[in-house]
């Protein structure tokens, strides 16, 4: 059986506990929150890289690999992501349950005192970070940021993120950018990591087979020192009802590559996690382009061979549907009309019961497989303590089971089409 | 069927033997909502050459990964959306060695096991579909030749290898694929898709007596047992080519490192091998090595490192890939350590931990179905029993691992490929 907690450890601390033997691993993980912005994502995104180099105890990687070796090959990850205009920064612990360890071992006292150390007690020097590790981690970011352009298809959708929301916070990246990300000071990290330590909501995941109790006494043991401000800093999430021009806004790069990549950002019209017709919008998501039974899979894909790849995805925090698709670059304008030509299907209602019904197994089929996987269940988790909500994913599921055709209707009805990005060949 | 209880890692197996030849494994797992089938035949992207009814065959690159693709068309429409619409995420994949087909599923497990086992047993092909089909894969070649990894991948084992068919791209090229025909397509499919060359492995809460059920009456009550496939000859131990260097639209250099293992024999010293070989990695350039902490510090690498140990038929290599700013020092920097570990060998601390730690990843990857399954699937092919890692790996000491990374980490052995960024690129 499952059994799912919350409870706050201490003010602005929140424990979200997922109590299950299914598991050969226990996952913990902290996640440090704050509003996303242009100056302060980059040394956010930098911090939990500078912290994982070494603490007090193992105060280089060397010590804590050994450390975590002993734990049976135990990690401790980076997490830097993005959940709407909310940047969360921490860390992922995963380990092996007690039950499948050689002997009598008790690796979650452990592990999260060592997660523990790596979030509050860094390895210093006079104070500060070590330069030597701000340096390495702060050129190990600006060539992340860089290696974006690598992947193609993830590229054209940042991208479009970008250029679509630009004066919006969501535009920024959750590595926030190269020339803020150069320019990070061991000084200037250390006292946004002091800031974040004191300002910043906490959530806190687990998720295996010791009870609450246990964990959250391991937890608050490892978090003892943690500084806690009069005033936190509560993130929130604006939400751009329209799109931002009269007209789509067109954005076009030219790159040396074989294959074109197409992406277009629709506004939801205020459809969002917090809104009542998110499970419409949902499945009104799956019937155009989230599944392989989509209208974009099997018309502009499968029927027309328009693209290698066409789906839509969308940001449930932000109220945005993004279309990604590969194309060859002279079909760019078949390919865009047919594209748009699919959503004018949905929202004039010609949406069989089939693709209905295949939209919502879909999802549903999601939410469930989420329940049986431990990275996704803390990202779910993760992304509604963000929201503020307590919704489980069966519940998700249950009201995803009532939409009707009307409903999708309605939800297409209110895309706008905001924003395209064309990344084509270089001209010759 | 036969179940057996391997209690060490909480897993209890069923298999069965059909009289077709098909071997079903179930793995059952009450307390999970999803299910997940995988059907695979052991036939990839590398062979290309195969007897079938007493003759020879020579079939162009990128057939077995074409016949994945179109084998989802059945005579009545598409199976990719029969087990959408049942709310299954049916997929499928081709790797050098195998093919696999498989769901997941958390309703309707019967009927989505019935379309799968169909749908792959049935073949159904016409000119029109092929001619289409050559369209789109042609699209997703060019999609990984714009495909930095990929590229720097086959780079290695072009270098790495003389003439064995690993060195081939599994996609093919957009040439090769052109002389791809439905006829094909039948043929390979009528030598690798029957029973005697496929197993079927399930996990999930589901009784493993009507998987069986349900496999006897949707497949041919016959199938073939050996199909002879001829990849080349052996090839030397040497490296064929020390080095390959592209260019491409990357911002970093990323590189691929290799070493020629020797080939590994089927059965548990196949399985004994990959433990040695794994270890040979984390022992020499490792991220809890102090070689990995150094090349780190020197900034020769970043969190975007990850290697390996792989086999296939005539061959096994170690690998390591990433991106580096100056691979060539790197190189240098894990052949010096491989040379003092061959000299002076392992620390027995790092050594002790080094196995806990592989121990732990191991039982780890039990979490995924699909790694249960896919892994289920590879070790029936080659002869390995896979739930009894804790014994293998028990068996497997400090020395046995110091003589391979003598034995396989030498410069000869060794080929770089890098893809560094284009001329004017930052």
């Amino acid at each position: 059986m499952t059994h799912v907690t919350h409870r706050e450890l201490m003010p602005g601390v929140r424990l979200t506990a997922v109590q299950t033997d299914k598991f050969k691993t226990n996952l913990l993980s902290v996640s440090l929150l704050a509003p996303i912005s242009e100056e302060t994502a980059s040394a956010n995104a930098l911090l939990p890289y500078v912290l994982r180099r070494g603490t007090e105890r193992c105060p280089d990687m060397e010590t804590l690999s050994a450390a975590l070796d002993e734990l049976y090959g135990g990690s401790i990850e980076p997490m830097v992501r993005k959940k709407g205009e909310t940047q969360a920064v921490g860390f992922a612990a995963s380990f092996v349950d007690d039950a499948f360890a050689p002997g009598d071992t008790r690796i979650l006292e452990s592990a999260a005192g060592l997660l523990g150390d790596v979030l509050l007690r860094p390895a210093v020097s006079g104070g500060r970070f070590l330069a030597e590790y701000v340096e390495g981690e702060r050129a190990n970011l600006v060539d992340r940021i860089h290696a974006q352009i690598n992947e193609k298809r993830s590229y054209s959708i940042l991208r479009l993120t970008q250029e679509m929301c630009a004066g919006e916070p969501y535009g920024v990246d959750k590595l926030g950018d190269e020339a803020h990300a150069a320019a990070i000071t061991v000084e200037g990290l250390w006292k946004r990591y002091q800031s974040l330590l004191a300002c910043a909501p906490v959530e806190l995941y687990y998720c295996g087979s010791a009870g609450e109790e246990r964990v959250a006494a391991a937890l608050t043991s490892a978090l003892a020192g943690l500084p806690r401000a009069e005033e936190l800093e509560e993130p929130e999430c604006g939400v751009q009802t329209g799109a931002v021009g009269d007209a789509p806004r067109l954005f076009t790069e030219s790159m040396d590559v074989t294959q074109g990549k197409l992406a277009l950002g629709f506004r939801t019209g205020g459809g969002c996690i917090w809104s009542e017709d998110y499970p419409a919008l949902l499945v009104c998501n799956a019937v155009y382009g989230g599944t392989p039974t989509s209208k974009l899979f099997l018309n502009v894909r499968e029927k027309l061979s328009l693209c290698y790849f066409a789906s839509s995805m969308l940001e449930k925090f932000k109220g945005i549907m993004m279309v990604s698709s590969g194309i060859e670059f002279q079909n760019y304008e078949k390919a865009k009309d047919e594209i748009l030509a699919q959503l004018e299907n949905c929202r004039g209602g010609n949406i069989e019961a089939w693709e209905l019904e295949g939209a919502k197994r879909s999802i549903i089929s999601g939410l469930y497989a989420t329940m049986d996987a431990q990275g996704r269940l803390e990202d779910f988790w993760l992304g509604q303590s963000v929201a503020g909500l307590a919704e489980t994913p069966e519940e998700l599921s249950r009201r995803v089971e009532t939409v009707t055709v009307d409903e999708v209707v309605a939800a297409a009805g209110k895309l706008e089409l905001d924003a395209i990005y064309f990344l084509k060949g270089l001209e010759d | 069927m036969v179940s057996k209880e391997y209690s060490r890692i909480g897993e209890t197996l069923h298999h069965a033997e059909l009289e077709n030849g098909l071997h079903i494994y179930v793995d059952v797992k009450p307390e999970f909502s999803k299910s997940f089938a995988f059907f695979a035949t052991n036939y990839g992207g590398m062979d290309m050459r195969f007897k079938l009814k007493g003759e020879w065959h020579d079939t162009p690159a990128g057939v077995a990964h074409f016949l994945e693709h179109k084998m989802f068309d059945t005579k009545d429409g598409n199976a990719l959306q029969d087990l959408a619409a049942n709310g299954a995420s049916p997929n499928a994949f081709t790797s050098t060695a195998i093919t696999g087909y498989y769901f997941e599923s958390t309703e309707k497990f019967e009927e989505n096991l019935k379309i799968l086992l169909s749908f792959v047993s049935v073949p159904w092909f016409t000119k029109e579909s092929v001619d289409k089909e050559q369209g789109i894969i042609g699209q997703e070649i060019r999609m990984i030749e714009d495909d930095p990894e990929n590229q720097v991948f086959y780079g290695m084992l072009e270098a790495l290898y003389e003439h064995n068919p690993v060195r081939a791209s599994i996609a093919g090229t957009v040439e090769s694929i052109a002389e791809i025909t439905a006829e094909t397509l039948y043929a390979c499919h009528a030598a690798f898709y029957n029973p005697g060359n496929m197993t079927l492995c399930v996990a999930g809460n589901v009784d493993p007596r009507r998987v069986c059920e349900i496999a006897r009456e949707v497949l041919p009550k016959e199938g073939l047992r050996d199909i002879p496939r001829d990849y080349g000859g052996e090839e030397p131990e040497q490296a064929f080519r020390p080095e390959t260097v592209q260019e491409m639209a990357v911002s970093t250099p990323i590189f691929q490192l290799g070493w020629k293992a020797d080939p590994a024999p089927l059965g548990e010293e196949h399985m004994r091998r990959q433990f040695i070989g794994e270890l040979c990695c984390e022992a020499v350039f490792g991220t809890s090595t102090p070689l990995y902490a150094s090349l780190y510090s020197r900034g020769l690498v970043n969190n975007n490192f990850s290697y390996g140990y792989e086999a296939y038929p005539g061959c096994a290599m170690l690998t390591v890939g990433g991106e580096s700013r100056d691979p060539w020092a790197l190189r240098e920097a894990i052949a010096a350590e491989a040379a003092r570990i061959g000299r002076e060998g392992i620390g027995q601390e790092l050594w002790d931990r080094l196995k806990k730690a592989a121990y732990g990843g191991r039982v780890r990857a039990l979490n995924s179905f699909e790694n249960i399954c896919v892994g289920l699937a590879q070790s029936h092919f080659t002869g390995e029993e896979f739930f009894r890692f804790p014994e293998v790996f028990e068996g497997i000491s400090k020395s046995d691992v110091e003589d391979c990374v003598r034995r396989w980490m030498s410069p000869e052995r060794t080929a770089l490929s890098v893809v560094k960024p284009k001329g004017e690129k930052v």
